[in-house]
């Protein structure tokens, strides 16, 4: 049963450059080694805590997007919390709603599809309207 | 029901407008909240003030995805004070009231957003 998973962690402000390479990368091979895969991995830089966390204002933010079984998420989410540098992590399981999405947006595509009468007039409309503001 | 029988009775007899302007006068101070904008608000020049009809941000603009990384769009659904604003203040739909709760908390719970105020 493959899930995809969010992982967001937060890292000290001070941990090196290399540290954080080093840490994401005992992440990725231990994501492969239990059979899952990386799906990508976003660091989203240096952010303000909206709160002090263990007396750090500031942390970096780093993403992980993981394909896995649940046993992966609790291996990985133990390892975060033994590791010094990590402050907090966030796991949230995102496949549902993506589903949910995309089951949306189909719908949506199929009810553009089915009245293009009154859709085309619509689209041609906007612009007109656009144009002169 | 009360605004109909005023109209007709101004209808049928014109010296009685005075008292007929009265009796609707009192019509929406009896229910100030009543669910007819469109009724006497539109005829009623008098009226102190307007409350708008307050739609879901959400439906309106058909954003589907209430996710926690988006701060922007969270914070705007969270008071100064770092409590979430209730449906009634905001006009958001149940459904997307519901998400949005949900998508603020996972915020919180990453430093994203604050639990209470700055301290």
């Amino acid at each position: 049963m493959n899930r995809t998973y969010e992982l967001m962690f937060i890292v000290r402000p001070d941990m090196a450059e290399e540290d954080l390479d080093k840490l994401i990368s005992t992440l990725d091979g231990q994501v492969t080694t239990s059979g899952g895969t990386v799906k990508s991995v976003e660091r989203m830089g240096k952010r303000r805590l909206a709160y002090t966390v263990r007396r750090f204002s500031d942390g970096m933010y780093i993403l992980l997007t993981v394909e896995g079984s649940g046993p992966l998420v609790r291996e990985l989410e133990r390892r975060l919390r033994v590791t010094e540098p990590v402050i907090k992590f966030l796991t949230v399981r995102v496949d549902e709603e993506q589903k949910r999405l995309d089951k949306v947006k189909q719908i949506r595509e199929a009810r553009r599809r089915a009245t293009p009468a009154p859709a085309t007039p619509e689209t041609g409309g906007e612009p007109a309207a656009t144009a002169p503001a | 029901m009360a605004e109909e029988t005023n109209t007709s009775a101004a209808a049928n007899g014109p010296a009685e407008t005075p008292r007929s302007e009265t009796a609707r006068g009192e019509g929406p101070r009896g229910a100030p909240r009543g669910p007819r904008p469109t009724g006497p608000g539109g005829r009623e020049g008098g009226r102190k003030y307007f409350r708008r009809k307050k739609v879901c941000k959400f439906c309106i603009e058909k954003i589907e995805s209430i996710n926690y990384k988006d701060v922007r769009l969270l914070a705007q659904f969270v008071a100064e004070s770092g409590k979430i604003v209730p449906r009634r203040l905001t006009g958001v739909c149940t459904p997307h009231q519901r998400r949005l709760s949900t998508a603020i908390k996972q915020a919180r719970n990453i430093a994203l957003l604050p639990f209470a105020g700055r301290a």
